[in-house]
Order: C-alpha cells, then sequence, then structure tokens
C-alpha cells in the first residue's frame, strides 16, 4: 500500500517537473504558429550573433576546464601529499569559492579587481595614473573569475583521490625500479583519472550555465545563458527555447560523454587492508619557505573578495569614488536592509521558499532513496532498467543549466495546458519554490542515498531477524542512522537557493522577489555598499547553515 | 519428524548456482554445523533458513509447518551476524532489548529479561554502554545475547567467532557452547573452521561448491570421509590415485597405484567394489601413515626416500618419495630421521579407505 503510494507520487513529480516542461520546450522549439517545423533552428543557426554565443559558451567552459585543471591539480598534490608551514590556512580555506553564490561572488569580485575596484584604484593612485590600470572585462575577467569560483573542483576530487591511492603501490612501483616521476605517471595519474575525469565534468557543467559573470562583466563576450535572457527580456519567447534547447544538449552531451570516458576508466578499488600515505614533511629550506609562501598567498587570494565585500558594506554612500578605500564607514547599510521593509522582505521571500524547496526535497528523497535502493539479494523494487531511467530522471535537473530549468519550467506552465487545467504557475508565488526544488532534490537525494549506502545491510537484517516488521525497521534503525547526513545535504540545497540567481531572474515576480534580485538590482542603481551588504548576510547565513551541516557529517561518521 | 527440515533447497544469483539441491533435518537441542570452504554456500542456507533469503526451488519447514515463504520478522529465530551487526546508534541495553520491544513487552518484562540475557554472557551491568566502546569479544557477547534474548526457537551463527582472535576464539567456542546446551536451544552454525565445528558441533553437513557433500558425526566425518572433495577439505590427507586390479569378488580389493605403481591391498565393502581398471582415490590421514627406518614386511609397506621434513612445534611433517608417489606423514617426534636417507612408508589397511568418486 505504502509502496504504490510512494510509486504514485514519485512518477507524479517526475512528470510534472521533469518529463513534461522538457518536453514542453523541446516540442516547442520545433513548432511555429501551430505547426511542426525546423524553421527556428534554420533561423536561429543562421544568425551570428547565436554561433558566437554557441562558440563563447564552449571556449569559457573548455577554458575554464583547462585553468582550473591548471590551478586546483598542482594545488591538491602540494597539499595533500606534504605537510609544511601554513599548510592547515589554506587546506581550511580552500573550498570556500564553492559556498559562494556565484552573484556574491560576482559582485565581490567587481569590488576587489574591477576597474573601479580596491586593487585598480590602488595601483592608480599609487603610481599617479591617469586612467585605471585595467578594465575587467572579457575574456580575461571571466576566465579568472572562473577560475577562482571552480578551482575547488579540481582541489577538491583530486585530493580524495589523492588519499585514496594505496600508497604500498607506490612503494611496490619504487621497489620495482621506477623513478618517481614514474610512479607519478604511470601510478598516481591513472589512478586519479576518475576524480580528474568527474572534476572536469563539474568544472565544464558549472561554467556552461555561469550566468552571473557574464552578465556583470562578460562585455562582449556573450554567451548562451545570457542570450536566453535576453531573448526572453526581448519577448522573443520562441528564440528563448530554442536556444534553451541547444543549452540543454550541449550539457547532456558533456555529461554523457564524460560518463562514457569515465566508465573506461574505472579501477576496481582494491580490497584490501594498504596503508594511508603519510603525508611528506618538506625538509629543505628553500622548498619549505617556498610552498609557505605559496599557501599563505593562496589563502589570502582565497579571503580578499570576501573581505573585500564586508569593507564594502560598511561603506558610506558616495564614499567611494577615486579612493582605494571607501573613506567613510557607517552602518546604515545594514539598517536600511533590516529597517526597510521593501529591503527585508527579500529575505522573507528567500527563506521561506529556499526552506520550503529543501523541505520538499527532503521528503521526495525519502520516496526515490527507497524506490532505488539495491537490496543485496532479496527482491528489489524494480528491474536494473526502471532504477537507471527513475536515477536518471532524477539527475537530469541537476545536469541541465538553471537557466534550462528555469525557461522550460515557465514554458510548460506559462499558460493553462492539459497537465495544470486552469492553474498558471508562472506569475504566481510558487514558481521559484518549485524551480528550486526541481534543481537541488538531486544534491538531497545524492545525501540520502550516501548515507543510506553507508548502512551496513546486515543491520536491517539483524532488525528483521530480531521480529521487527518494515516501518519499525525503516523507523528504529534507518532513519536514526541517515537523518544527520540527509538533514546535512537538505541544508546544503537550502543555502545554495538561498543565493539562486540564474533561474530566479528569469521567472520571479514581485511576490516572491528573492535575496538575488535585490542584490543585482541594488548593483543597477550603485548602491554598492547596500549590495554588499545582502552578500554579506547571505554569506552569514550561509556559513551557519554549513558550520551545522558538518557538525552532523561529524556525528555520522 | 525433524525439528528443522530443508528440502532441496536451490539458489541463484544471477548466473552463479549458490547452492544446489540441499537437503538436511536438525533434530530438536541439536548443535548443528555447517562446514565448507568459503563460497561453498553455508551461508546462503543459513540465510534462507533465517528468511533474509528467497529460495528458488526447495523448501523449508520448521516443526512441521512449511515457512519458505515466511518473512523473517515472523520466524522467531535468533541470529548472530559475522559482523554482529550491532546497531551503532543504541547502546547495550537498546541493542539486546530491540527484538523484545518489536514483541511489545512490557518495561518490568523487557529489563528483566536483558539483564538475564547479559548474565548468561556474563557481561552483567553493561546496559548503559556505547556499542563502540565495547572490544570485538565483548561485541560479540552482545550480539549472542540480543538473539537469546527474543527466547529464539532456533538459533542461528554465521561465522560469529571469525573476527576474534585464537585465544579467544576458544574461549568464546567452548562458552557458547555450554550457554547453548545449558538453554536448550537448537542451533545451526556456519563455519569454514572444521577444529571449531568439530568441537562445537553435535553433527555436521559439509557443503562444496553450493552443494551438500556429507552430513555426519563429526568423527565420522574426518575419519570416514565419503568422497574426494569432503577428505581434501577436512584436515591434511594424502589422495592415492590407484586402479583396482584384482578381479575376485573377496573382501579385499588389490589395487595399483598410478604413480610408482605400487600395489596396496585393503578391504572393501560389495557394494562400494571399484569397477577394474578405473582410476579411484584412496585416502589416508598422515597420522596413520607408519613410518620405519628399516626394511619392513607389513602389509602395504613402501621403500622411499625423505624428501623433507617440516618442524611444526609438537609434531613434525615428513613426506616421503616411494618412486613417484608422494606420502605425508604426521609424527610425533622425527628423530633419527633425515632428509634423503631411504625409508618405509607402511599404509596400514585399517586406514586406508577408498573414496566415492
Amino acid at each position: 500500500m505504502t509502496r504504490i503510494a510512494i510509486l504514485l507520487l514519485t512518477a507524479l513529480v517526475l512528470l510534472y517537473g521533469v518529463v513534461y516542461p522538457n518536453l514542453a520546450v523541446v516540442g516547442g522549439s520545433f513548432q511555429r504558429a501551430g505547426a511542426w517545423t525546423l524553421a527556428n533552428y534554420r533561423e536561429i543557426l543562421s544568425q551570428r550573433v547565436v554561433i558566437e554565443a554557441i562558440v563563447s559558451s564552449l571556449g569559457l567552459s573548455i577554458g575554464t576546464v583547462f585553468f582550473c585543471a591548471l590551478v586546483g591539480v598542482p594545488l591538491a598534490f602540494l597539499f595533500e601529499r606534504f605537510t609544511f608551514p601554513g599548510r592547515r590556512i589554506f587546506a581550511a580555506l580552500a573550498a570556500l569559492p564553492l559556498v559562494l553564490p556565484p552573484l556574491v561572488g560576482t559582485v565581490a569580485f567587481i569590488f576587489l579587481a574591477g576597474e573601479s575596484g580596491i586593487l585598480a584604484h590602488g595601483i592608480q593612485n599609487l603610481f599617479g595614473l591617469q586612467s585605471p590600470p585595467w578594465r575587467l572585462r572579457g575574456w580575461p575577467a571571466l576566465l579568472l573569475f572562473h577560475t577562482y569560483t571552480m578551482y575547488p573542483f579540481f582541489y577538491v576530487l583530486a585530493g580524495a583521490g589523492l588519499r585514496r591511492i594505496d600508497a604500498s603501490l607506490a612503494e611496490a612501483a619504487r621497489s620495482l625500479g621506477a623513478s618517481k616521476f614514474t610512479v607519478l605517471t604511470r601510478v598516481l595519474l591513472p589512478q586519479l583519472t576518475p576524480s580528474l575525469l568527474a572534476a572536469a565534468l563539474l568544472t565544464f557543467m558549472t561554467s556552461m550555465a555561469s550566468f552571473s559573470a557574464p552578465q556583470l562583466f562578460g562585455g562582449n563576450v556573450r554567451v548562451l545563458t545570457l542570450e536566453i535572457f535576453t531573448a526572453r527580456q526581448r519577448g522573443d519567447f520562441t528564440m528563448a527555447i530554442t536556444e534553451t534547447v541547444i543549452l540543454a544538449v550541449i550539457s547532456l552531451g558533456a555529461l554523457i560523454f564524460f560518463q562514457r570516458y569515465e566508465g573506461t576508466r574505472r579501477f576496481a578499488a582494491a580490497a584490501m587492508k594498504g596503508a594511508p600515505r603519510r603525508r611528506a614533511s618538506i625538509a629543505s629550506g628553500p622548498a619549505r619557505v617556498l610552498a609557505t609562501i605559496v599557501a599563505i598567498f593562496f589563502a589570502i587570494v582565497l579571503v580578499l573578495p570576501v573581505a573585500t565585500l564586508l569593507l564594502v558594506s560598511f561603506a558610506q554612500e558616495n564614499s567611494w569614488t577615486t579612493q582605494t578605500l571607501p573613506s567613510a564607514y557607517t552602518l546604515a547599510n545594514y539598517q536600511r536592509l533590516f529597517g526597510d521593509p521593501y529591503s527585508s522582505e527579500v529575505f522573507v521571500n528567500s527563506l521561506t521558499m529556499s526552506a520550503i524547496a529543501a523541505v520538499a526535497a527532503l521528503l521526495w528523497s525519502f520516496c526515490i532513496v527507497t524506490l532505488l535502493r539495491r537490496r543485496a539479494r532479496t527482491a528489489n523494487f524494480f528491474g536494473e532498467g526502471w532504477r537507471r531511467l527513475l536515477s536518471l530522471l532524477v539527475l537530469v535537473p541537476w545536469a541541465l543549466p538553471g537557466t534550462v530549468v528555469a525557461v522550460s519550467v515557465a514554458e510548460a506552465y506559462g499558460s493553462p495546458s492539459l497537465l495544470l487545467g486552469s492553474f498558471v504557475l508562472v506569475g504566481t508565488f510558487w514558481i521559484l519554490p518549485a524551480v528550486y526544488f526541481l534543481r537541488f532534490m538531486p544534491l538531497v537525494v545524492r545525501a540520502l542515498q550516501a548515507s543510506m549506502e553507508q548502512i551496513d545491510p546486515t543491520l536491517e537484517e539483524a532488525a528483521g531477524s530480531l521480529g521487527a516488521r518494515a516501518w519499525q525497521r525503516f523507523t528504529r534503525v534507518t532513519l536514526p542512522l541517515v537523518w544527520p547526513g540527509a538533514v546535512a545535504g537538505t541544508l546544503l540545497a537550502f543555502v545554495i537557493a538561498l543565493g539562486e540567481y540564474v533561474a530566479s531572474v528569469l521567472v520571479f515576480v514581485p511576490v516572491n522577489r528573492p535575496i538575488s534580485i535585490a542584490i543585482a538590482s541594488e548593483m543597477r542603481d550603485f548602491n554598492l555598499g547596500a549590495a554588499a551588504a545582502y552578500g554579506v548576510v547571505l554569506i552569514v547565513i550561509i556559513s551557519i547553515s554549513m558550520m551545522v551541516a558538518g557538525r552532523l557529517e561529524r556525528l555520522r561518521s | 519428524m525433524a525439528f528443522l527440515s530443508l528440502k532441496n533447497l536451490s539458489r541463484t544469483f544471477g548466473t552463479t548456482r549458490a547452492v544446489t539441491d540441499v537437503s538436511l533435518d536438525v533434530n530438536q537441542g541439536e548443535f548443528f554445523g555447517l562446514l565448507g570452504p568459503s563460497g561453498c554456500g553455508k551461508t546462503t542456507t543459513l540465510r534462507m533458513i533465517a528468511g533474509l533469503e528467497k529460495p528458488d526451488a526447495g523448501s523449508i519447514e520448521f516443526q512441521g509447518a512449511d515457512i519458505t515463504n515466511l518473512p523473517p520478522e515472523r520466524r522467531g529465530f535468533g541470529m548472530v551476524f559475522q559482523n554482529y551487526a550491532l546497531f551503532p546508534h543504541l547502546n547495550v541495553f537498546e541493542n539486546v532489548a530491540f527484538g523484545l520491544r518489536a514483541r511489545h513487552k512490557t518495561k518490568a518484562e523487557m529489563s528483566e529479561r536483558v539483564t538475564s540475557a547479559l548474565e548468561l554472557v556474563q557481561l552483567p551491568g553493561y546496559e548503559k554502554r556505547a556499542v563502540d566502546e565495547l572490544s570485538g569479544g565483548q561485541q560479540q557477547r552482545v550480539a549472542i545475547a540480543r538473539a537469546i534474548a527474543i527466547e529464539p526457537a532456533l538459533l542461528l551463527f554465521d561465522e560469529p567467532l571469525s573476527n576474534l582472535d585464537v585465544s579467544l576464539r576458544e574461549e568464546t567456542r567452548s562458552e557458547l557452547r555450554e550457554l547453548v546446551t545449558r538453554l536448550g536451544l537448537t542451533a545451526v552454525y556456519v563455519t569454514h573452521d572444521q577444529e571449531e565445528a568439530y568441537a562445537l558441533c553435535d553433527r555436521i553437513s559439509v557443503m562444496v561448491g553450493g552443494k551438500l557433500m556429507q552430513t555426519g558425526r563429526p568423527r565420522e566425518l574426518y575419519e570416514q570421509p565419503a568422497e574426494i572433495s569432503v577428505a581434501s577439505f577436512l584436515g591434511r590427507n594424502n589422495l592415492i590415485k590407484a586402479m583396482r586390479v584384482s578381479s575376485s569378488k573377496t573382501s579385499e580389493g588389490e589395487f595399483k597405484t598410478l604413480e610408482g605403481g605400487h600395489t596396496l591391498r585393503l578391504p572393501v565393502k560389495h557394494e562400494e567394489l571399484a569397477p577394474l581398471n578405473k582410476p579411484v582415490y584412496l585416502s589416508i590421514r598422515p597420522e596413520h601413515v607408519q613410518l620405519s627406518p628399516n626394511n619392513n614386511s607389513a602389509e602395504n609397506s613402501l621403500r622411499g626416500n625423505i624428501r623433507d621434513i617440516v618442524f611444526a612445534g609438537a609434531t613434525s611433517t615428513v613426506r616421503v618419495d616411494a618412486q613417484g608417489l608422494v606420502i605425508e606423514a604426521l609424527v610425533l617426534r622425527a628423530d633419527g630421521l633425515e632428509v634423503n636417507q631411504p625409508c618405509t612408508v607402511i599404509l596400514s589397511p585399517d586406514h586406508l579407505k577408498l573414496l566415492k568418486n
């Protein structure tokens, strides 16, 4: 009985949330005036702007992967394999850019490195230059920002991969006569390929979906996400959805490409007792000093944008024009944020909508995981084929750029339709919680799945042999063991939804204006202090949530 | 009527046949062993008894009732898992009380039964301890206490001692046997350790490759293995490939070994008379092989050279090469024996056995 209810609920959510909107977009892109046609594609692909956007998006993503690997992998080797003064400072900060909402990061970057930012002003004033020494625009700016925000994918995953490698393998290779270099190229790197591929995939997809940075300082680099946004602003919905399909196809294509390739490079995890590798201490004096300097330098680089944001949030209006640092400080920005109902309303909106989406995702994850769970030897809920389809459908909204999800939901539920009757989602409060739910529920599902997999299956069997029924086994054994992991995943989804911008900007309405939209409009009005203050409050909420999540993670292990 | 009876159980995982056509009976009050090398299907058989695994074919009867399709929670069998499967989020008391809560016992009865179960496994006063504070041996006892607290109709053990170190294992082994006997329980015990099985079990079934090869008392199995697979699994054994040569239908068979071409004689029952000129296996335990430095005229004595001597503390293993036929002998003292010296091996007809092929 419960099983049927779970199955029905899952099917409904996937049908309404994933299958139908995506089909609606694809269908719409092949239609014109009610007739099936390829005209939309022919027209769009003959426009130089669109081709440029596709090439820019691909080029930006590939460049980002390259630079992130170039920065992240050596750092992972340095910090995973060696120990020296300063190592811990960097290691603690390394993942900071990952928790920064992209829009907040972009804004902080502008304050720090923009042409009227602290660095540019500093150099200008120092040398008495007529104009700022650089302009934060176009390719270099985008690649720099993307590398700053996305290198942690490589750093974290390569580091985890290095930790997993059994130290005795390298020792065995050395004893067989391999040089250190041979060990690196023939033993370590091949084993690291799965981690590197996963990092490359994440970086590519994130870069493909990137929107805030291209919007705020892309200059003449027009990427697809931005093109879709402007097409919708112009009212050219056909063009928007056709471009959306192109963006979706590229993203899913990358996903399939990487997973294909990954499948050929997977190594059977050696089920043996290996000695974990100890970090080697760097003995030579100069190398030690150099490593320490690198650690401190990168730690400063990581913290600077956030520190800048904090500083600017206290800047008095018009106190920061040509000076290196703002000249007068005040609490006015924060007072306005919490005092003015119009300003404080966005917090209520964002918190409510993110909480709705996260809690719904948590509840729903239990349904999905129940269905997906592979019971080692007893009867499974599903055949292998169904299980794969289900996991794929769950992952789709996560793999697709936020722009695609928002556009497809808007397209599918923008007018009365077969599935919703006369209810129109677009223009209501509920569209954002729905979009947040779709985009971030895969995170919660993954977290819950990971927790479930950690449970020893014999525990449930033991409970069964002691007489506990299915429901008792769930509430008394499974639930107490998975909840820390599940709640940590939910918190993660919650904080990401809190700073969401890409999808929100496409479908928000006055009643559900989220924080990110407020930041963007303050930036447009040159209320830099107010924009920074929003960003700081957001970061504080996120930090607290992440600390709680971290606690829970530790509780689990 | 048997207490527990397995009838033609089979179970396949994908393409591997884990258990094939296993039938056996367990009597009430018996300590029954399932013994075999790893991957032989003994654990799968136990899990089918517990209800954690559904057989593809065959049935399980308990006290005359068919329980093949009964879910584990309604069988009322206590099970001790190899990794103990203690609930990490519950303390010792709650672990032991788990099955009692599922049975909605009153608070008073629950605490009384938990206390007495913990006393039985010699862990009184450990109620409030967290499970991960306990040593391996203590966790093991909690697992046993949890299984007996529900007053199980049948106790199932899945290699419960394999995670303990040697000395603790032997100590726990005898306590376990005593406990089960004292409570008058019936137990099915899975192990790959033959010594453990001999020490614990009243009767043992030997499984090899998913099939049940032989069931019997420990001594019976050791001394009269019926098949090659049982003989080679149960302790060291000299397996001698030979061919029957005598055609007379007397109770004595005459065999010619394929290696070395020696003639061996042993009593053969009429019904197991081996066909002529077809290779069969003869077996003899190393401890039953006698060695003599001099020529000896006893039955089945073969001349050979000592190939090597391995000292193993209380005993020594001597391998003798008798013109290509290598025989292993277990002796208490290898005094006076030297490598490369000639030596006579005596394979007494009383201990030489003809195996079923």
